[in-house]
């Protein structure tokens, strides 16, 4: 099998340095109170299961929507970091013009339908978008991030059953960083190994899959989405991979308390030094091609601050009251 | 001009919007196969089929998520919650999903669903089927919370809700169902966010809504042939109400008596008394009363829950004690 060719990979390169570069910048900017706000959620360390996710789309047909980790998605449909970043900032050119914040980031265009910040309440409304795509056969199929920590509350049972139910096209991806907060999956669940659920909904089982690596997270999400996109109903995937921040960066004691596993995942099994290695074997010359890539990101993510901070602050109160209501309030 | 029963001009609502709008569908549980616990969707599964007319799994979340994902995308869901009491169970859809979609996103979503749901007690149902639950709903912007009286108004009303963008709650009194009255055939519409005079009257204002409109309506009749002149406000939509009706009846007859199933503390009843308070203070000869729900759960033996829900007799006497101020 051919398998992505060079053009492809290299996109997934920048995709993957873009979503790293913009998720420390805005650390860095929460360190210093130029995002305000208390919460924010990064996806360092989970680059590749998004791009492989994502590079299984048809945009603009087919569905995606997460939970509040959400920027990384965004930035790999190619949503322009310059809103989303404003969004961070509560701008009025935010992606949600600054009413919902880092975890409620979303393109109408991109059928991305957003980030949620209930554990676990995206999760029928993926189905329903499924529902959609069944009742007037359009052949789409619904991707839908769910974290480890929200496959232990009832959403979870009631959505992946009833998509079970109704064969709804939906590639469900467990992102398994090992912690909801700060509680170890293997104290929260009476059977960690969560892919083995799927069983009970009647539902296509795929199985543990290494999200650190963006080729074997490609080739499951491709397998799942043409078993939904073909009638088959839905797909239940473990992706297993590691989170590089807190779960929110309020966490100021993450680093210490979790040094010892930082260092392992991030010298074994970063999902950028694994991709990047794969195309210097792979391909005579590449690194220049690559330091271009990483120079790019670092420029795209440093013209989205700018133009996020020089973005006006949204201050009437008729902005404050518009879009409670669709038409007459 | 046709003579129906309330369940039935629900019926008819949805045959009209079924048969005129592809996208209207309808999930709930035993809504198909039975024909809803309440009959209200009987016909529609063998008319329309079970895409159209969805038996779903007991799982009141995921349906009203569901049918928020399908609006998301252009459809238009009706789910049925069998009783409102189990609104709890996906109260977190209701509230941070569906009413918050337009405004989180700024306007990218919406979410046009309506959610039918039986209301309301005095059956014996006991303390989880007998619930008045607007005041759980009213402190949720973006939700509009609807709850009409009559059969036509719950045709009209459900066909506006159905066409409208906007979340509803769409409460049916149980004690409804079976009222009967005349119903506009074909389609129509009955306007959101207008309450009705449902009678006119000069000496005091009683609003009220759903099965209180008729505890009024009937409180109204008798204290007439004491002279006593009553005006009775029907609000049909309890989100946003509607201000400028309440308002300009109690600056007309300067007395205000606000009627409620619910109980008493933090409901629809303490909004519209305050509202009144608050707006139209120089106008008012004696203090707005409520006439609510006592403020304790809904017993199942029928002589206690008579305690508690209020009727024809505490509003009358209330009207009395509101003119003897």
């Amino acid at each position: 099998m051919a398998g992505p060719n060079k053009e492809t990979l290299l996109d997934w390169y920048r995709q993957m340095v873009l979503i790293r570069d913009f998720e420390e910048t805005c650390y860095q900017l929460y360190q210093e109170k130029r995002i305000t706000g208390v919460y924010l959620h990064l996806y360092s360390g989970h680059e590749a299961i998004g791009v492989a996710a994502v590079a299984n789309m048809h945009i603009g047909k087919d569905h995606i929507i997460t939970a509040y980790r959400d920027h990384g998605i965004a930035l790999a449909l190619g949503v322009d970091a310059k809103p989303v970043m404003a969004e961070m900032m509560g701008k009025s050119t935010g992606t949600s013009g600054g009413k919902g914040g880092s975890m409620h980031i979303a393109s109408k265009n991109h059928n991305f339908w957003g980030g949620y910040a209930i554990v676990g309440g995206h999760l029928p409304l993926a189905a329903g978008i499924a529902l959609e795509a069944q009742y007037n056969n359009t052949g789409a199929a619904v991707i839908s991030f769910i974290g480890d920590g929200a496959t232990n509350n009832g959403y979870f049972h009631e959505t992946l059953n009833m998509a079970g139910a109704w064969k709804l096209p939906v590639v469900w991806i467990i992102e398994n960083n090992g912690y909801g907060m700060g509680t170890d999956i293997d104290i929260a669940a009476g059977n960690p190994i969560l892919h083995q659920r799927a069983l009970g909904y009647g539902i296509k089982d795929m199985e543990r899959v290494d999200g650190q690596d963006v080729f074997k997270m490609y080739d499951t999400v491709q397998h799942a989405m043409e078993h939904a996109r073909n009638g088959h109903g839905s797909v239940l995937i473990e992706a297993i991979t590691y989170r590089y921040r807190g779960h929110g960066v309020s966490d100021k004691q993450y680093d210490t308390r979790m040094a010892d596993e930082l260092a392992e995942w991030k010298a074994n099994k970063d999902p950028i030094t694994l991709l990047r290695s794969k195309l210097v074997e792979r391909y005579k010359n590449v690194e220049h091609d690559l330091s271009k890539l990483e120079a790019d990101a670092k420029k795209a993510v440093a013209e989205s601050v700018e133009f996020a901070e020089n973005s006006p602050l949204p201050d009437t109160l008729e902005y404050l009251m518009s879009n409670i209501y669709v038409g007459q309030g | 001009m046709k003579r129906m029963s309330f369940v039935q001009a629900l019926n008819d609502a949805l045959d009209i919007m079924m048969a005129e709008d592809e996208r209207v569908f309808l999930l709930g549980e035993d809504i198909g196969h039975m024909g809803g616990d309440f009959g209200v969707t009987r016909g529609l599964f063998t008319k329309y089929g079970g895409e159209r007319v969805r038996d779903t799994p007991l799982s009141e979340a995921a349906i009203i998520g569901t049918a928020v994902g399908a609006a998301m995308v252009g459809m238009r869901p009706v789910p049925e919650i069998m009783f409102a009491d189990f609104l709890g169970t996906c109260y977190d859809q209701i509230v941070n999903n569906a009413a918050k979609m337009h405004y989180m996103f700024d306007g990218q979503f919406k979410a046009p669903i309506v959610i039918r749901t039986a209301a309301g007690g005095g059956f014996g149902g006991g303390p989880h089927h007998s619930q008045s639950v607007e005041g759980w709903f009213m402190n949720v912007p973006g939700l509009v919370i609807v709850g009409p009286s009559t059969p036509q108004d719950a045709k009209g009303m459900l066909i506006a809700c159905i066409e409208n963008d906007n979340p509803v709650l769409f409460l049916e009194h149980k004690a409804l169902y079976r009222v009967r009255g005349d119903v506009d055939e074909g389609k129509f519409s009955v306007p959101l966010r207008k309450a009705h005079i449902a009678r006119e009257g000069t000496d005091v204002t009683i609003v009220a809504s759903m099965k209180m409109t008729h505890e009024a309506l009937a409180a109204a009749e008798e204290l007439a042939a004491e002279n006593i002149s009553v005006e009775v406000v029907d609000l049909r939509t309890l989100r946003p109400w509607d201000t400028q009706t309440v308002l300009e009846s109690v600056a007309k007859t300067g007395r205000a008596i606000v009627a409620n199933e619910a109980p008493k503390m933090g409901g629809l009843g303490s909004d519209v008394s305050a509202t009144i308070a608050e707006e139209c203070f120089s106008h008012l000869k004696a203090p707005v009363k409520r006439v609510c729900g006592l403020d304790t759960p809904i017993p199942f033996s029928v002589p206690l829950e008579k305690v508690i829900l209020p009727n024809k007799d505490d509003i009358k006497k209330a009207v009395q004690d509101t003119l003897a101020h």
